[in-house]
């Protein structure tokens, strides 16, 4: 054994991608050069595009775990839109796309038919879609995936938008937050406080074996949660904070950045849940203030001019300072759900 | 036409697709220049010695290191590392122990035998002679550097021993001897001739006695500054430089080793008083009372040695504050430890046997020490004066061209002085006199005299842009304090010589050099590869370690902004 690997610390420790003294099945799946890159080059994002960088993330921790066994079905949305423009794909795994709404449906099929061809001990299923297929059109299909209790792990990647038609509002825009169909005009711009719902909350209450939240920014947190999802049977819903830097207004360079400020400002409580009941956080590392994770965003530059809404942040840092409390993410805060 | 219902076309990968044509700016990797390298004096390459080191690959790391600095082990010991005040870690927790890490590669590199690199392949000697004047670190140093490059050097040492100040004047308790020898030796290894006690007393006849090409003069500055004190005549004053010579040499004496014969004695220590510091060990006469004038790092180690020989008192007086004491205060820290006294703001208006008579100072609103006509006495049986020092300048005496000012010998960036072929570094040019310094000296001026030699002009390769700490992208760095080097304990530190401050060993050593950023040089940590949503970032095993695949990068910048230190630059495409 060398001196270097008898050491714990590495420097970067385990929070970038990889580490040249780490032992390589250390490394995460995204060091690996045989990473099976399951959206491959030449797909149609725009720059700096947080979901395919989330799905790819995503997809590649659960092909290592499945060894390329494994099905995924694909709501309608940017992901699909853009991995697929006929005649070409970017899928390099088994992949179908039906409808907007029936992603889930369609896992829930492809379990059942491979259950019945007694292959499901073999391969695995994985649904996703974005925030629109998901929490709003696709949630029927997916409160039905989750209480039938089928063999499906749901990944929703969350852009806060219907991006791909245009940046309409979703039930996962945030509040203030502006989009085409909730501009930034009147006395309460931007999308309003009283609406909106939390999809791993609602996922939890169906008491499913597993929910947990990633965001691109934690590669090696979202990693492991694919693992664990992977090691396990049963409904499990995986919940990516993607940024997209056409709908927010972000610079395309900042999509992880940005990522990482809306789960250290406690915007976005990062979480694992085991049947219902939350059994871990990642917690804040280094807190910032909400403003600092608003001013990245276009989408939410109302808020500071011609003059700040003092009132309107402080809300906002209000949900965050809840979620903090609510989540324990912070060492010195008591919390818990 | 064969095509299931509905379909037209070939179904194919979206690799066909090029979104680098999408792109309006490209990333690069790129070196940029660390401010540790930047800050180091003898120009080490200390971010890439520690990358070795990373990895536990010692020797890497060594000999990466003693490209620029043969002597590593002495240097991890008493430079002041300005590579430490620089280091970007600093901004983010604790700065880089620097200086531990070098330390353990030295003395690894002295435990192992490893041996200094020879000229490189294809380097034949050149046939050119070169005359070093000094053998303290500018002159080992470039006597090191010349040798690599093929030249004949000769050292003429004016010394009983080589090592100049890191011998005469640096006190065992912060180099140990063997340290020293052994790093010296290795030098010599490589072919080099040193004479000692072979002062030259005319520079132009030895070196056309010699029939040498080329001469480097680093003959540093030895001759402690006096300031005058209207003193009686039994009043005991002596220097610091003198003091601290005669105690090496009264050491070297008792080590019963080596075998030139070194004047044993005591040429400032007569007429002390009966008891205290002193005699022991053959050193000067001090008494137990001993006051040390002056507030720079000699005066520290002179303080500490009086302290070591037995004085009961050590008092330092210095004419202004802590704050203002020209000493790093770590050393001032050191001395307090060890129960030197501070006497701030006084001076000493006159010496009388037993005692001295101090004036009290104030500063005024420009921070210079002004004196207010208050007195006081304090009782003491010898005064130190710590001073400064002049260089002897007589082996210049008559050489056409040399310019000197405030006593010190001027040169021109080549570190050459006005009479061509004659070049000098280290002490007595103008610089800051630190051990570092010379060996940078010694370097700079062995890549010109290499040129001069061959009839060219040494161009320096170009320096890239300097790393800051907004360059980086500090969330990756894991949270980690700085390793404490262990101190020897405080009886010892105050009755003998013995090294105070302990190395490293090898497990905090590496947890050390793992605490470096990596400041703009790209460490391996697969950032760029992972963060890309357009997998454009390919691994190599040529240069990097990783290359851009053009065709696919869209130019979003993503790799540039993780990169955690700050090696991937964004550069505008040309349409």
């Amino acid at each position: 054994m060398s001196p270097a690997s008898t050491i714990r610390f590495y420097q970067t420790g385990s929070i970038a991608v990889g580490n040249r003294l780490l032992d390589p099945d250390q490394r995460s799946v995204q060091a690996d050069e045989q990473r099976s890159n399951a959206i491959t080059c030449g797909h149609r994002a725009c720059q700096g595009c947080g979901e395919a960088l989330g799905a790819r993330y995503a997809l590649d921790a659960a092909m290592r775990a499945t060894g390329g066994r494994m099905i995924a079905a694909n709501a309608t949305g940017c992901l699909e839109v853009f991995s697929t423009p006929y005649p070409e794909s970017s899928w390099r795994l088994p992949w179908i796309h039906s409808l907007f709404a029936n992603a889930p449906a369609v896992s829930t099929g492809i379990a059942a038919a491979l259950r019945a061809k007694g292959l499901d001990r073999d391969i695995r299923v994985v649904g996703q879609g974005g925030d629109g297929g998901t929490v709003d059109i696709g949630m029927a299909c997916l409160s039905g995936m989750f209480e039938r209790g089928d063999d499906v792990l749901y990944i929703c990647y969350d852009n806060e938008a219907y991006m791909n038609t245009g940046v309409q509002r979703s039930g996962a825009t945030p509040p203030a937050a502006r989009t085409t169909t909730t501009p930034a005009v009147g006395p309460a711009p931007g999308a309003s406080f009283t609406q909106g719902k939390s999809a791993p909350l609602i996922a939890m209450a169906h008491e499913i074996p597993y929910v947990a939240t990633a965001t691109v920014a934690e590669l090696r947190d979202l990693e492991a949660k694919v693992a664990t999802a992977m090691t396990m049977r049963g409904p499990r819903y995986l919940h990516v904070f993607v940024p997209c830097p056409l709908g927010w207004g972000s610079d395309p360079r900042e999509t992880i950045h940005v990522a990482r400020l809306a789960q250290q400002s406690g915007l976005f409580p990062v979480f694992e849940a085991h049947d219902g009941e939350v059994t871990g956080v990642t917690p804040i590392r280094r807190q910032v203030p909400v403003e600092d994770y608003l001013r990245t965003q276009a989408r939410f530059a109302h808020l500071f001019k011609p003059q700040p809404h003092t009132e309107t942040i402080a809300r906002i840092q209000a949900q965050a300072d809840r979620n903090i409390r609510r989540f324990g993410l912070l060492p010195d805060v008591q919390g818990g759900s | 036409m064969d095509k299931p219902f509905a379909i037209t076309l070939d179904v194919g990968s979206s690799l066909a697709n090029h979104t680098g044509s999408w792109r309006d700016e490209r990333p690069q990797y790129v070196h940029r220049l660390p401010p540790c390298n930047h800050a180091c004096p003898a120009g080490e390459n200390i971010q890439q010695w520690l990358y070795h080191a990373e990895s536990g690959d010692y020797e890497s790391a060594w000999r990466e290191l003693v490209l620029d600095n043969p002597l590593p082990a002495v240097m991890g010991r008493v430079c002041y590392h300005p590579c430490e005040t620089a280091c970007n870690r600093a901004q983010l927790d604790e700065t880089v122990g620097v200086h531990g890490v070098e330390r353990f590669l030295g003395d690894e590199a002295i435990r192992r035998g490893w041996a200094l690199p020879g000229p490189p392949q294809g380097v034949a000697p050149s046939g050119k002679r070169v005359l070093v004047i000094g053998a303290g670190p500018s002159g080992l140093s470039a006597a090191y550097q010349l040798a690599r490059r093929g030249h004949e050097v000769t050292i003429r040492e004016a010394g009983p021993r080589p090592g100049g100040m890191m011998r005469f004047g640096i006190p065992r308790y912060r180099l140990p001897r063997d340290v020293l020898d052994a790093e010296i030796q290795r030098i010599l290894d490589l072919g080099v001739t040193l004479l000692c006690q072979a002062p030259v007393a005319n520079v132009m006849e030895a070196m056309r006695e010699g029939g040498y090409d080329a001469v480097f003069l680093a003959v540093g500055a030895h001759i402690g500054r006096r300031a005058y004190i209207p003193a009686g005549d039994a009043a005991h004053i002596l220097d610091a430089v003198g003091l601290l010579r005669s105690v090496e040499e009264a050491q070297e004496g008792s080590d019963g080793e080596g075998g030139e014969d070194r004047p044993g004695g005591v040429e400032d220590g007569a007429g002390g008083a009966e008891d205290g510091a002193g005699g022991a060990e053959g050193g000067p006469l001090l008494g137990r009372r001993v006051v040390v004038y002056g507030g720079g790092n000699t005066a520290m180690d002179a303080a500490r040695t009086a302290r070591r020989l037995g004085a009961h008192d050590a008092i330092v007086v210095y004419r202004r504050t802590r704050e203002r004491m020209p000493a790093h205060d770590f050393e001032v820290q050191e001395a307090l430890d060890e129960g030197v006294m501070m006497k701030w703001l006084s001076t000493i208006k006159q010496a009388e046997p037993g005692k001295l008579v101090l004036e009290k100072m104030e500063l005024d609103d420009t921070g210079f020490p002004q004196p207010t006509g208050e007195t006081e006495e304090l009782a003491a049986d010898s005064l130190v004066l710590a001073l400064g020092q002049d260089v002897d300048l007589s082996l210049l005496d008559g050489v056409p061209g040399i310019e000197i000012e405030d006593g010190v010998v001027q040169v021109d960036e080549r570190m050459m002085t006005g009479h061509p072929g004659i070049f000098a570094g280290g002490d007595m040019v103008p610089a800051e006199r630190t051990v570092t310094v010379g060996v940078g000296h010694g370097k700079a001026a062995a890549r010109n005299i290499d040129a001069y030699l061959s009839g060219a002009e040494f161009v320096h390769p170009p320096v890239p842009d300097l790393v800051g700490y907004e360059d980086l992208n500090t969330w990756y760095y894991a949270d980690a304090p700085a390793t404490v080097a262990p101190q020897l304990d405080l009886i010892r530190r105050q009755s003998t010589f013995d090294e105070v401050v302990l190395g490293l060993d090898a497990d905090n050593a590496l947890f050390e050099a793992r605490r470096c950023l990596s400041c703009g040089n790209c460490f391996g940590c697969d950032n760029c590869y992972g963060v890309c949503p357009d997998n454009a970032v390919l691994k190599v095993d040529s240069g990097d370690g990783y290359a851009f695949d053009l065709d696919y990068c869209k130019g979003c910048g993503l790799c540039a902004v993780e990169c955690p230190c700050g090696a991937i630059e964004m550069i505008p495409e040309t349409i």
